[in-house]
């Protein structure tokens, strides 16, 4: 316990339903400690920096499997983040979200023994598969690395969708659960890569954005969770099959983003979503 | 049932003729090295498994079942030498088992031949490949002899043939490869990684290989005991120290300083995890690990 260990973070990680051994350690490797340790700052920022409000929380399942497939923005990871966090700042039914980490990441020395403390494994179908049979929630961007390197000229548009999370959810009869992401492009517009400095880091891309440091402006943010979404199927399912199931989450996911980008009262918002009365405010 | 142990002066061989004898078998023991006090109902030969001697005791004592466990590692000979024990005595070993109408035969291997690599899943299961051959020479033998003792499966299908893929195993014995590992006060880490290790208590290990042999268990199975932890966590609750060493630096101090020597190969698996999908082994035997991770390591300290 210490002093910068946010109590109502350090309250629901007690609560998750989790197993963890005699050193708080679970069987990937997670660490309690680290959670509450990482969660912290992340709460601060959720709440009095992004300020962000998270709607449709109930349709996170309490218990058991799920397929959490949100939009990708801000090329920093910071909507992964904030979408963790709601996740864990949710009073009714606290989950973590599981994400599935980029191979450059968990290569790379400290990257990856502190990815996995959080719960985030390598980004193979296996590890997915592992984690939801052992009833996990798991976070999967459908559009990947490219999805997080959107300029800011094309601010919420989904590209193309990975069909592997859809085969993952019929292989282990999983619910997804559409969620979209709002004000992460905005908190953080890209105007342009550096290409030579990804290659040279050998990172998917270095954005650039106005505020010209790697980190968010304070726009407020929102997350929205859509009614959790069940698919017949064992994954086997041809191309086409699969293609059409995809199609259907991501329409769901843009329905939920243009409610989003409806009820903000202007883009570049800086003070707290008003009329949210699911506010996750402790 | 008769059942031949061969390397049966090895630590965990030793456990495994304990408990096969207090359960009412007879035990047969093939070995380089001597075996003193050997205890009553064990029946001790000491031979080379690829010698004359060897084949007779298959000839004279026509054992019902095989637990071979005869195999080396790095740390104690050469390649060539390893490629001469583990592979073939391995071969000459299932050959005799099908000359002499052996109906069991149990090869104990390690859960390392799945190698150790960054972009590999955690919990391998039993039909994935094992690929530490490729990064790590010193494995390679056993890798082969891993391979060729379950082509047995094939090459003789009246043998019922069991290849056990163990995990790390610590116990009261010291012996194995992670003791080895844990035998200085000070264990080396690569600064900046922190693998999940899966250990087991030595008596858990022993009941596991009674288990495949008594259950007549066919096939490949990934035998392992309680969840795995941090090597972190192994030195603290082992009560060694660990210490960060950055990579660069990492096999010059190798053998020096107070560490302990390891291959510069051996690197990998101190950098990535290698951990195993015991669920096969555990429907087929209803095998029940007895130890804790907590109570193994602690089991373990130094005093």
């Amino acid at each position: 316990m210490s002093l910068i260990d946010d109590p109502q973070v350090r309250r629901n990680v007690e609560r998750l339903p989790i197993e963890f051994d005699d050193y708080g350690f679970d069987r990937f490797g997670l660490s309690r400690k680290a959670l509450v340790r990482a969660y912290s700052p992340m709460a601060y920022i959720y709440r009095h920096y992004l300020k962000v409000t998270a709607f449709g929380l109930e349709n996170v399942p309490a218990t058991g499997r799920g397929l959490i497939i949100p939009n990708h923005s801000g090329g920093l990871g910071a909507d992964a983040a904030m979408i963790l966090t709601s996740l864990i700042l949710n009073d009714e039914a606290p989950r973590l979200g599981q994400g599935m980490a980029e191979y450059f990441l968990t290569r790379s020395p400290f990257a990856r023994p502190a990815l996995r403390k959080l719960g985030h494994l390598t980004g193979l179908p296996e590890h997915g598969e592992q984690l939801l049979h052992d009833e996990r929630l798991v976070l999967v961007f459908p559009e990947g690395a490219r999805g997080a390197g959107k300029l800011y000229k094309d601010r919420y548009k989904l590209v193309r969708f990975g069909t592997g999370f859809m085969r993952l959810a019929l292989k282990t009869g999983t619910p997804v659960i559409p969620c979209a992401f709002i004000g992460g492009e905005e908190s953080f517009p890209q105007l342009f890569h550096i290409k030579w400095l990804a290659k040279l880091l050998n990172g998917p891309f270095v954005p650039v954005a106005p505020q010209l440091v790697l980190f968010p402006l304070p726009v407020a943010c929102q997350v929205y969770y859509g009614p959790p979404m069940s698919f017949e199927g064992d994954g086997s399912e041809p191309d086409h099959v699969i293609q059409q199931y995809v199609e259907e989450v991501r329409h769901a996911m843009e329905r939920l983003i243009s409610t989003g980008l409806d009820a903000r009262p202007r883009a570049f918002m800086f003070e707290r979503m008003p009329d949210s009365d699911q506010d996750q405010r402790p | 049932m008769k059942i031949l142990i061969t390397g049966i002066s090895g630590t965990l061989a030793r456990g495994v003729a304990y408990r096969l004898v207090r359960r009412g078998h007879q035990v047969v023991g093939i070995d380089r090295r001597p075996w003193p006090d050997v205890p009553e109902g064990v029946e001790m030969h000491q031979a080379d498994i690829r010698k004359r001697p060897a084949e007779d005791v298959f000839r004279l004592s026509r054992p019902d079942a095989l637990i071979h466990m005869a195999t080396v590692t790095h740390f104690t000979t050469s390649t060539e030498e390893r490629y001469r024990i583990n592979l073939g005595g391995t071969r000459k070993l299932f050959e005799y088992c099908h000359e002499y109408g052996v109906k069991q035969a149990v090869f104990v291997g390690r859960h390392t031949v799945y190698g150790a690599t960054p972009d590999s899943p955690l919990y391998h299961t039993e039909d994935e490949p094992p690929l530490a051959g490729a990064a790590f020479k010193e494995l390679a033998d056993l890798v082969a002899a891993d391979l060729y003792a379950g082509s047995a499966l094939w090459r003789w299908p009246e043998l019922n043939t069991a290849v056990l893929r163990l995990c790390y195993f610590l116990g009261p014995s010291r012996g194995g490869t992670l003791s080895g590992f844990l035998s200085k006060n000070r264990v080396p880490m690569v600064l900046g990684f922190d693998p999940l290790y899966q250990l087991m208590h030595e008596w858990d290990a022993e009941e596991a290989i009674t288990l495949a042999v008594e259950k007549q268990l066919r096939g490949v199975f990934n035998v392992a005991g309680p969840p795995p932890v941090p090597l972190s966590v192994v030195c603290s609750a082992t009560g060694r120290r660990a210490v960060p060493i950055p990579e660069p630096l990492y096999s010059s101090v190798l053998g020096r300083f107070g560490f302990p020597y390891l291959p510069d190969d051996a690197v990998a698996h101190v950098k990535y995890p290698i951990v195993i999908d015991n669920s096969a082994f555990v429907e087929a035997t209803g095998f029940v690990p007895h130890y804790s991770a907590k109570q193994t390591m602690e089991g373990f300290r130094w005093n």
